[in-house]
């Protein structure tokens, strides 16, 4: 269930992308689609119940077997990690591109900014 | 010599986030030190030719860590890219003295070309992924480098697709992380030799497909490409036409359905059909253009289509456990064709270019008669028409033969047959840019035309000189055992791929 929602949240930010005529929208729609796919590798390293994978000096002596069983997959989460550092990067340039097309166009509408043709 | 194979990205990066503190007065300087950068790539490159060698970043071993692998495919790609990023780099150093900024312009260059070589070398799928992140943020900035109209909306466009392709693989390597519970390509491979594909995999192919598709513009994905690479300023184009749509799209994309997931029927025909319909489609859409780099730039999609083809119909024969000779051949086409097409469309750009430089329009229509005033220009440009076109002796011609002989073989006629006149169309289209660019009557404002000399000259000479030999690569046994050879090799032996980057270590 909760993957079918975040396929859900995934479609949603990928129709804004393609179906919106503001270019504002349209980032927004890609950042949607970001976050939906950060979220869906999230759920892939979680167990419901799961500790953090941190170890500590409990743990040592309970053994690694429980720890293994309990804890969460650290992987995805550093994958995340990056993941949203890249897509803060993108944003960034996208937005600040979006600023220097209004100053120059005047609009963010994509259907009035169309020089480009053939 | 053995090379450190982090020295081919590390190198470009650090001297990436070094140019930038060069400002306005240090800019000859940081030209002189970024051209030698990329020399000091292409030494490295040649000098890692015909090794394989896997390396572990910070002496984590595998799986633990990330590995960068060096095998023929890659090395292929890496000298692919460092010829062509020392030509364009040669060329920008008199190209770019127009436009402000230049420092930060030779900084996002080094910036892409690092992402590139991390793209090539990365046995890591995640890493991979991040490498092509730096890669293509750094040539969305280039493309809008102009900051004029048509620049920024195409570079949005760029932008846009190409994010939605990075969201696209980001997805793929969520779901194969999901099913295999490992990110490094040769135990991802393992693991999809021990259990077979699920449900989740093939939708993980599927997006890969679509991601690296977009990334590569084949053509149903192809609608940013035309935009993009005639709005960058012309080394950009030549950057983007030549090498990052391979390395980014059909290196990434060949190298995941070969080496990791493995060749099936199905995937083969996919590849074949993509292949086909660039082909055609970019080749008559190109017909009809009157921009001179908005012509070259659909021709980009229809000479990978042929790449994608030559791979594909290797793949199909591999699928079916066809005679691996013919495979090979079908393979060697493909790669060779793909690094011919970086070296003459880098060189076509690069003309463009000049021409655009001298005359101050890039309208084919408003040019003529160029021929007296561009000597230089115009004998490179026409040795790199000749070369797309597939006129023997030049290397496009070579390529275009073994793709032929390849898709007779292995009973495509009709594939033969597309190709031929798709080469044909594309004589044409350039017989239109010689006719229209150097041949005819000279306007009146473009009497004082002069000629590009220094740097720019010589990167274009460079270029041509290449178009010319690079037939030897297949004509002298030496050259292409050592170098094409060991690339096909590892797309035939496919999955064995996983077992040689484990075994290397032990």
């Amino acid at each position: 269930m909760p993957y079918a929602l975040c396929f859900l949240l995934f479609m949603l930010g990928l129709y804004c992308a393609v179906v919106k005529k503001n270019m504002v929208k349209i980032v927004i729609g890609i950042m949607v689609m970001e976050c939906a796919v950060n979220l869906f590798l999230i759920m892939l390293g979680y167990r419901s119940g799961g500790t953090a994978p941190i170890i500590d000096k409990g743990q040592l002596e309970a053994g690694m077997e429980q720890f293994i069983s309990s804890s969460v997959d650290p992987l995805p989460q550093a994958l995340v990690l990056t993941a949203i550092v890249i897509s803060l990067g993108s944003l960034a340039l996208m937005i600040s591109i979006c600023i220097r097309v209004y100053e120059k166009y005047g609009t963010f509408d994509i259907t009035q900014i169309r020089r480009l043709k053939g | 010599m053995r090379i450190p194979l982090p020295l081919f990205i590390a190198v470009p990066l650090v001297m990436a986030f070094l140019l930038p503190m060069f400002g306005r007065k240090g800019k000859t300087a940081a030209t002189v030190l970024a051209n030698l950068v990329t020399v000091l790539l292409l030494v490295f490159a040649l000098a890692s030719i015909g090794k394989t060698e896997v390396y572990e970043v910070g002496k984590w071993s595998i799986p633990l860590g990330i590995n960068l692998v060096l095998d023929g495919l890659s090395s292929l790609l890496l000298l692919a890219i460092s010829v062509v990023s020392a030509a364009a780099m040669l060329f920008s150093a008199r190209y770019m003295e127009r436009y402000t900024a230049k420092t930060k312009y030779l900084s996002l260059f080094l910036l892409m070309v690092a992402g590139m070589n991390g793209v090539v070398l990365s046995g890591d799928i995640f890493n991979l992924f991040v490498f092509l992140e730096i890669a293509s943020l750094a040539s969305y900035a280039l493309v809008g480098f102009g900051c004029e109209h048509e620049e920024l909306e195409a570079s949005f466009k760029y932008m846009v697709l190409g994010t939605i392709a990075s969201i696209f693989i980001l997805f793929a390597i969520a779901l194969t992380y999901g099913n295999t519970g490992t990110l490094n390509m040769a135990y991802i491979s393992k693991a999809i030799q021990d259990s077979g594909l699920n449900a989740g995999l093939k939708f993980a192919l599927a997006l890969f497909i679509a991601g690296f598709g977009l990334k590569a513009a084949l053509v149903p994905f192809h609608a940013w490409l035309p935009d993009a690479h005639p709005s960058a300023p012309a080394p950009i184009s030549a950057m983007l036409s030549g090498v990052l749509i391979k390395s980014l799209g059909v290196y990434s994309l060949v190298r995941v359905i070969f080496n990791v997931f493995g060749v099936s029927v199905s995937v083969s025909w996919v590849l074949v059909a993509l292949g086909v319909l660039s082909m055609v489609i970019g080749v008559f859409l190109a017909v009809g253009q009157w921009d001179f780099k908005r012509l070259l730039a659909y021709h980009s999609i229809s000479q990978m289509g042929y790449v994608i083809l030559g791979i594909g119909i290797g793949a199909l024969i591999l699928a079916r456990n066809g005679k691996v000779e013919w495979a090979a051949l079908a393979i060697l086409g493909g790669l060779f064709h793909l690094v011919n097409h970086a070296v003459f469309k880098s060189l076509l750009f690069l003309t463009s270019g000049s021409v655009e430089m001298a005359t101050g329009t890039r309208q084919l229509k408003e040019m003529g008669g160029l021929v007296e005033r561009l000597p230089f220009t115009r004998t490179t440009c026409t040795v790199a028409s000749a070369s797309i076109a597939g006129i023997p002796p030049f290397n496009g011609f070579w390529s275009k033969l073994i793709l032929v002989v390849a898709a007779i073989q292995a009973g495509f006629l009709y594939l033969a047959v597309v190709t031929v006149i798709v080469s044909l169309v594309t004589l044409i289209s350039f017989l239109k840019i010689q006719r229209y660019v150097f041949l005819g009557e000279l306007p009146e404002n473009l009497q004082q035309t002069k000629e590009n000399k220094g740097t720019m000259l010589v990167a274009m000479v460079f270029l041509a000189c290449l178009c010319v030999l690079m037939g030897l690569l297949v004509l002298v046994p030496g050259l292409k055992q050592s170098i094409l050879d060991p690339a096909v090799q590892v797309l035939t032996d496919g999955l064995k791929y996983s077992a040689d980057v484990t075994e290397v270590l032990l």
